[in-house]
């Protein structure tokens, strides 16, 4: 019977490993929000994360302990609309003296990293906890 | 006489059980944002109830039928009910999650706790001072 607190560990790492990628995306939509483009497929879409839990073996690496654990399945384009602003003094405008911003609301941003980076807290005291129980394990010898 | 399984008893199985309950508990509070998943809770009880010994009559006899095999496959998993449904069909409850995960470190510490109260009576028994 393998340690199921290894297990616990594997879980939380899974999960601080998508809370990160999630934190990341986030940084990258912030980075881009004010940029624009000359065409509205040149311009910037956030990008969002779709996790997926680890069901079973089929969906790990051989043997790790992560079943049960968290992945990012994807990461897709935002569907909002991209914002077309006439600005034809931009050196990026179009012909018609339109350019198209990234459709990144930086308000919605902020909450979406604090969510994650507080999911991401959850998780470290997850497996803090579970390391000092494996800790006080040990020491069951020197009772 | 088997000392060390007398001294150990059932705590060494409760342990096993708290350690498996708070893997599950681990689970949901790492797919609390993912959609769909339903939080899972372990049933101690049932768990525990597989280690007892069953007072089922003995097979005593090659043509006795077998009490063993209608015993149940339950695993003892159960789905949570949430108490507020969500859009995308997550039942996880973060704080809900994290008061059981608490609670079932605690448990487990009492449960080592109990196991090192029989693992130093032996000691002290086997010292004898």
């Amino acid at each position: 019977m393998p340690m199921s607190i290894d297990n616990i560990f594997g879980i939380g790492g899974t999960a601080l490993n998508a809370q990160m990628i999630r934190m990341n995306t986030t940084a990258s939509n912030l980075a881009n929000a004010g940029t624009t483009a000359g065409s509205e497929d040149l311009a910037y879409r956030g990008k969002r994360t779709v996790f997926k839990a680890l069901m079973d073996d089929s969906m790990t690496h051989g043997g790790a302990p992560y079943v049960g654990g968290v992945k990012v399945d994807k990461i897709v384009d935002d569907t909002k609309p991209i914002p077309k602003v006439y600005d034809p003094n931009n050196p990026l405008a179009d012909k018609d003296g339109f350019v198209y911003q990234a459709n990144v609301n930086e308000v919605n941003e902020m909450v979406d990293l604090m969510a994650a980076s507080r999911s991401y807290q959850n998780n470290v005291e997850v497996v803090n906890t579970a390391r000092e129980l494996m800790l006080r394990t040990l020491d069951i010898v020197k009772a | 006489m088997d000392i060390l399984g007398n001294a150990l008893s059932v705590h060494e199985k409760a342990l096993h059980v708290r350690d498996k309950r708070m893997e599950v508990i681990a689970r949901n509070i790492a797919n609390d944002d993912t959609p769909h998943f339903k939080a899972r809770e372990l049933d101690f009880k049932t768990v525990m109830a597989k280690f007892e010994p069953s007072d089922l009559m003995a097979n005593t006899h090659g043509l006795h039928f077998g009490f063993a095999d209608e015993v149940s496959e339950d695993d003892g998993m159960r789905y949570r009910t949430p108490f507020n449904a969500s859009v995308d069909g997550n039942t996880v409850e973060l704080t809900v999650e994290q008061a059981k995960y608490g609670k079932a470190a605690g448990d487990f510490q009492a449960t080592l706790t109990f196991l090192q109260d029989g693992i130093s009576g032996i000691r002290k028994s086997l010292r004898g001072d």
